[in-house]
């Protein structure tokens, strides 16, 4: 039983990650309609402008609002520079152009920072903390802690603020929120930059745990795929839970199932989206699939 | 009164197909002027058009300034409030986000609960549904939201493109009435698009008739009633 909590809540702090990046693909999904491939380049990236702003002698917790902010504005310009002239494109295009900016981004950061793999500080102490008999790392919960708080600061600005509603709309109904005159074009690059800064924040949470190299973000979008697809790639909340389910699975089938143990966690991953996709395709909370005419 | 909508020799285009070829037309300044013709004839194209939502050539001007080639959303900050064929309500959200959302453009927002109360004391059947999300609501009760949400906006012309389609008759004549009222006591234009004649008429007092893509005839309302020859060709009754 003990073993058992101790995957459960492992799989927690895990899922929180593959949640938070999951809400951000399925973000600029719904603003898009396309994929981000990149979405995990541009959270390796940021990382590492965190870690070379720590470096420059920068207390953590500025790097890490420094580094959102830079994330933010960086997803916008990408949004406006990139893909809005594509606005009409077809989606296989759109999605190859995120394929591209994967191999910018991943180049990029090994030609500015180089391939060594450094390591990446955590602002929380590193003794574990007794559960009862449960032992978890305090970078563990820490992570956890500020990934709930950041879903919960997103619930309340898209459920409660004006901005937030009229992105909702501008998202998913373009063509009436251009008639109330809401900016469409801004809201979904407000949107790709609010992505962009989610996938930051994973990004600087997980980088203590995975080190911080350039690829280091692969395998995290795999897990971050199979959430959105678990979720149903339509729903925001959808992808949160799908995030802390995945974490979740993957520990527990890392634990109980002997063939799998820790070198095959990737493939529960790629197995749920397979199941998903077979059984299931628009996922938990999805909807089912439309054609936009 | 000088006009608040003019447009002349206007062309519009669906990729390549041209669906108006050459029209002119004006909107008085607080009058309400409806357009009239078949299935096909270009009404809605017209509407959209205004609203920057098709590609076009020749001239549109709104308050004296040419609008031809603004964008949707800019025009609609200019004051074009434009409910569309199908409505364009946001489904999924409650009528009081709709109606939030409808105001968007506006600095006050934080004052706007007045609005609303005057919104929901012109269409009660909205006030009580304002927490339901409006895909959930009948057709009736999704045109009173959609012009309740573009009255929010505030509007100086209102383009209503058939309100009356798939709409109970006495819904229907509700809110004509919301119209005319507006109409009258806060000066708000309209530009109509009915393929009910007889019911245009209650609400216009000058019309155009358009026949695919073109104007064939235009007056007062009064005048195209009583032309037997339009009455039998382009109207229908």
């Amino acid at each position: 039983m003990e073993t058992f909590l101790q995957q459960v809540v492992s799989g927690l702090a895990a899922g929180g990650i593959y949640a938070a990046f999951a809400l951000a693909l399925v973000m600029t999904y719904l603003a898009t309609n396309a994929v981000n491939f990149a979405q995990g380049e541009m959270a390796m990236f940021s990382t590492f402008v965190a870690s070379a702003l720590i470096e420059s002698g920068m207390p953590y917790w500025a790097a890490f609002f420094v580094t959102l902010a830079i994330a933010f504005l960086g997803g916008v310009a990408i949004e406006r520079a990139i893909l809005r002239p594509l606005e009409r494109a077809p989606v296989l295009a759109l999605t190859i152009v995120t394929i591209g900016l994967l191999t910018i981004f991943n180049s990029m950061a090994g030609w500015i920072f180089g391939y060594t793999i450094r390591t990446f500080p955590s602002p929380f102490p590193p003794s574990p903390v007794r559960l009862g008999g449960i032992v978890v790392s305090r970078h563990s919960l820490g992570s956890l802690g500020v990934t709930l708080a950041l879903l919960a600061l997103l619930y309340v600005f898209f459920r409660y603020t004006h901005l937030g509603l009229a992105m909702r709309a501008a998202a998913r109904y373009p063509v009436g929120s251009r008639l109330v005159g809401i900016r469409v074009g801004w809201m979904l690059a407000l949107g790709w930059g609010l992505a962009a800064a989610i996938g930051a924040v994973a990004g600087i949470l997980i980088a203590p745990v995975l080190f911080l190299e350039p690829n280091m973000m692969g395998g995290i979008l795999i897990y971050a795929f199979a959430a959105a697809t678990l979720g149903g790639f339509t729903s925001p909340v959808g992808a949160v839970i799908g995030g802390f389910l995945v974490g979740i699975i993957e520990n527990l089938a890392g634990t109980y199932i002997r063939f799998i143990g820790a070198d095959l966690k990737l493939t529960v991953a790629l197995g749920i989206i397979v199941l998903v996709l077979i059984f299931k395709p628009s996922g938990l909370f999805g909807q089912p699939h439309a054609q936009q005419l | 009164m000088s006009d608040l909508l003019e447009i002349v020799g206007l062309e519009a285009f669906y990729g390549r197909t041209k669906a108006l070829h050459g029209l002119d037309l004006a909107v008085r300044e607080g009058g309400i002027t409806a357009l009239l013709g078949a299935n096909g004839a270009g009404k809605s194209t017209l509407l959209r058009a205004v609203c920057g939502m098709v590609s076009l050539r020749g001239e549109i001007r709104f308050g004296g300034r040419s609008i031809a080639g603004k964008s949707t959303e800019v025009i609609a900050r200019q004051g074009v409030a434009h409910v569309p064929e199908g409505r364009a309500t946001f489904a999924s959200m409650s009528v009081e986000e709709n109606l939030r959302l409808g105001a968007h453009p506006r600095k006050d927002r934080s004052k706007l609960g007045d609005d609303f109360e005057r919104v929901y004391a012109v269409f009660p059947a909205l006030a009580q549904r304002r927490r339901q999300a409006a895909g959930t609501l009948s057709g009736g009760e999704q045109q009173m939201l959609a012009v309740a949400r573009a009255l929010l906006l505030p509007p100086r012309l209102l383009l209503l493109d058939e309100p009356s389609l798939g709409v109970a008759p006495r819904v229907v004549t509700e809110i004509f009435q919301v119209v005319k009222q507006i109409n009258q006591q806060e000066g708000v234009s309209v530009l109509l698009v009915e393929q009910n004649a007889r019911r245009a008429f209650e609400l216009a007092e000058s019309a155009y008739v358009l026949e695919t893509g073109r104007v064939v005839a235009s007056g007062p309302s009064a005048m195209l009633q009583q032309d037997d020859s339009i009455r039998r060709a382009y109207l229908g009754y």
